[in-house]
């Protein structure tokens, strides 16, 4: 197992290696110009021409790749060309909120979802199954947005339960932040939920036509055992493999979410990056989603061994 | 009553009291925080190194200014005790109020204030137009310095006193030096302090009052007068969804919106708790500027011709605001509701006979030898107002015959491409047409007015018109007595719409949007904190 997490982790060295190649590629070679950018609308073009050159983003596009990669090795991602932080601290800055949405999404997630997608395919052509699958229709279909202004409108003006917008940090209490979080991750949780319980229902859908199954329903196994047990665990692995796919849908399902809800995360420092050309944040965040995505997949793996034996590595 | 009970009624009596004092203990350190969204983020702390509007609100938060506005855009002086003009007008001299100090408790002093102007003036263009008629600035004593001109020139305090890009003081230390390295520390000696600890940028921004702050003694009036912070503090929340604003607005979650968008302020205005209110009475110009240097714009008559393709105002501003009380059609170059509001040179075009405009258009078009050629219109779909523009620029070229590439584009990718010069056939970024607009204060002289200068050696303001003519005349403003201004203005305006640098698209307001829990909100063209208290 050592082996294999070290065979894992030297493999992500290049893949991050690749991304940072094409992001960076990608960046400098689409049009922008942060120098514009900071000296404002009525700014000439000589006054753009020197900050640009402040910047140091008139030298040849290799030698800023370099100078670059350079400063990485040394586990410095640079500063904001914008407001001089180091990209570490403002990187720092929005993780717990980021970190916060996502966990809490995805509990939220499969806590529901998994039984759901287990109940539709237990009682596969009822109302219930119709019902779950209407609800991952629904899922799918609604724009997070939409979603995000029905919750607040309902919950925040109406009921006035829990605030509108904003976030705050876990160290301040466990209950602010629950009231903060718990709209975000509903908002995000309603796709990614239709996702977990159609592939959680058609995995199990199959599980349950095998024979092994019918043999333990013959042993005369409770329903429960049979399909907790039994159905579940046999699923398992398509469900978490869709599970970890998912995370990428998370990624971008948080831009949108952090947007409407003012929660200030990686997702809403990704775009203002972006729209401003900010480079040395875009490089930095890119590395830090990859190397996400990375250890996610490992994670699931790790996960393949775990629910069947059979697997090893 | 026994000991016991006695003893008890004692703890209890001792309790009260104590959470009495508790109470009012707390209700002594309850601080007043007024919550404030902002226009957009701050992301640059250097008033001098861009001139977004942001982080001159910033600056007005946390500097002082030397002069400044009062209501009826007369400057007044703020951080100025007395000044004096020699007899010749060539020598100004000024002492600074006594008690000034910056946020780190070190003295305002004459340096500073030298290094701050010298800076200001080697990127702000009104003070780079100041420093051509100065021969030196120089401190003269602690607490006293001269503005030595070397020849007349009639708005040195107008430019101390500008309004749009302000001349904020900063420390000698962080004004020395070069203009185009941005100041990274915030330490003024205005009326808030920056609390840096827990800035978040694209989230947050936070200032406490600055206990230390001397103000006048003037009532406030405009940007002029006592700038007397009366919160505690003030957070700056960035909530970058509009509607999300709104509904922190109305669940009390923020006080103020500085710009909530138009189409929202019904369900505003159904909240009895909420005020709208226009403060900036001046408003803001949308303008459309063509490259001057490639075929169809480089051709007086085809710039004509869009004169008359846009004709109706009203078609901009229903675009761009679709709010009729906050819509101003108005085709006076230096902003309609100024002194400088004239009608002079303004043609037929703008009495809006639709079909006779589209006519004379296609007529002048064709004066111009217009061939068909492909005119390219940025448009920056996600920065509203210039979307709105530039959709509705297609549409009147393509009525007038004109074959129209409406290009999508961030804000970002404009700023970068209209610095290209080249025709099409040598740059694919090449460009004919962009959107933009202006604060009316800064638009409205000709010496601020970062479009119209049209001097032919490439290094106005993108799209470089080339009119000696027009140049020569702008030139005469800031030599002018304040008497012959205004005529100056209009040989300017009539000579500007026979060259046309650009397009005026029309004149708008955009008011904010506080609870009533707030009062002394100032009707000044940006919206300033002092002043403000909240119950």
């Amino acid at each position: 197992m050592l082996a294999f997490l070290i065979r894992r982790a030297l493999a992500a060295v290049p893949v991050i290696a690749v991304v940072t190649v094409f992001v960076f590629a990608l960046l400098h070679l689409a049009p922008g110009d942060p120098a514009a950018i900071i000296a404002g609308d009525l700014a000439t073009a000589e006054d753009i021409a020197n900050i640009r050159a402040k910047l140091g983003l008139d030298r040849p596009l290799l030698v800023q790749f370099f100078t670059w990669v350079v400063q990485l090795l040394h586990g410095d991602l640079g500063k904001s060309i914008f407001s001089a932080h180091p990209v570490t601290q403002l990187i720092g800055q929005r993780l717990e909120p980021t970190l916060s949405l996502t966990l809490t999404t995805l509990v939220i997630s499969i806590v529901i979802a998994v039984p759901l997608g287990v109940v539709a395919a237990w009682r596969a052509g009822s109302w219930i199954d119709r019902g779950v699958m209407g609800f991952a229709v629904f899922g799918f279909s609604v724009p997070g947005f939409v979603i995000g202004y029905v919750l607040i409108w309902l919950f925040a003006i109406e009921l006035d339960w829990l605030p509108v917008q904003g976030y705050t940090p876990l160290a301040k209490g466990f209950l602010p932040w629950l009231a903060n979080i718990i709209l975000p991750s509903a908002t995000l949780a309603c796709a990614y939920m239709a996702l977990i319980a159609r592939i959680t229902r058609a995995a199990t859908l199959e599980t349950l036509s095998q024979d092994y199954i019918r043999t333990a329903q013959a042993k005369g196994l409770a329903t429960r055992d049979v399909l907790m047990g039994h159905a579940l665990r046999n699923a398992a692995v398509p469900i978490v493999t869709v599970i970890g796919i998912g995370v990428a849908l998370l990624i971008g399902g948080v831009v949108v979410t952090e947007s409407v809800f003012a929660i200030p995360g990686l997702g809403r420092l990704t775009v203002d990056a972006i729209l401003r050309r900010d480079y040395p944040v875009i490089q930095g965040i890119i590395l830090v989603f990859s190397g996400a995505y990375v250890l996610v997949n490992l994670i699931v793996d790790l996960l393949y061994t775990v629910l069947d034996p059979r697997i090893r590595y | 009553m026994d000991i016991i009970q006695r003893r008890r009624f004692a703890v209890v009596r001792a309790a009260c009291a104590f959470a009495a004092l508790l109470a009012v203990s707390a209700a002594a350190h309850a601080q007043s925080v007024l919550r404030l969204v902002p226009q957009s983020d701050l992301k640059i702390l250097d008033t001098v190194q861009t001139t977004n509007n942001i982080t001159s609100n910033h600056g007005y938060m946390i500097y002082d200014t030397l002069f400044a506005l009062d209501s009826k855009f007369v400057p007044k002086p703020q951080m100025v005790d007395t000044y004096a003009k020699s007899a010749d007008g060539l020598t100004w001299s000024f002492k600074l109020r006594p008690g000034l100090k910056f946020h780190d408790g070190q003295p305002v002093t004459s340096k500073d204030v030298v290094a701050s102007v010298l800076r200001f003036a080697k990127r702000i263009p009104a003070g780079v137009t100041m420093m051509q008629f100065t021969k030196e600035i120089v401190a003269t004593g602690p607490d006293t310095f001269e503005i030595r001109l070397a020849k007349p020139f009639g708005l040195v305090l107008e430019t101390l006193a500008g309004p749009e890009n302000p001349l904020f003081i900063t420390r000698e230390a962080d004004a020395t030096g070069d203009p185009n390295t941005a100041i990274t520390t915030a330490v003024g000696s205005g009326p808030f302090i920056f609390v840096r600890d827990e800035w978040v940028p694209g989230s947050k921004v936070v200032y406490r009052r600055n206990p230390d702050y001397k103000p006048r003694a003037d009532a406030p009036d405009g940007f002029a007068g006592g700038k007397l912070a009366k919160v505690d503090r003030v957070e700056w929340l960035v909530i970058p969804d509009a509607n999300t604003a709104v509904q922190a607005l109305i669940k009390g979650e923020v006080d103020i919106i500085e710009i909530p968008q138009t189409d929202l302020l019904p369900l505003i205005r159904k909240d009895p708790n909420i005020s709208v209110k226009v403060i900036d009475r001046v408003g803001t110009q949308a303008i459309y500027r063509m490259n001057h240097l490639i075929p169809p714009f480089n051709n007086a008559k085809a710039r004509q011709a869009l004169l008359y393709a846009t004709g109706d105002q009203k078609d901009y501003l229903a675009s761009m605001i679709g709010y009729g009380e906050y819509e101003r059609p108005c085709w006076a170059v230096f902003v309609c509701g100024t002194p400088f509001e004239t009608q002079a040179g303004v043609g037929d075009w703008a009495k809006g006979d639709k079909r006779a405009n589209i006519e004379k258009a296609k007529q002048l078009l064709k004066e111009a030898g217009y061939k068909g050629e492909k005119v390219v219109i940025l448009d920056p779909v996600e920065a509203h107002l210039a979307h709105a523009q530039a959709v509705v620029t297609a549409q009147k070229l393509r009525e007038i015959g004109m074959a129209v590439d409406l290009q999508a584009i961030d804000w970002g990718t404009q700023s970068a491409r209209r610095q290209i010069k080249d025709p099409p056939d040598k740059n694919p970024g090449a460009w004919n047409i962009f959107h933009t607009w202006g604060g009316g204060l800064a638009m409205n002289s000709p010496l601020s007015n970062t479009p119209t200068p049209s001097a032919c050696d490439g290094k106005n303001w993108f799209g470089w018109p080339c009119d000696e003519e027009l140049e020569k005349i702008r030139l005469e403003f800031p030599l002018a007595a304040p008497d012959k201004q205004k005529e100056i203005v209009e040989r300017l305006q009539k000579r500007f719409y026979e060259v046309v640098p650009y397009i005026p698209a029309g004149q708008f307001l955009t008011p904010i949007a506080y609870r009533k829990s707030l009062s002394g909100i100032l009707d000044t063209p940006r919206l300033v904190l002092w002043n403000i208290e909240k119950k």
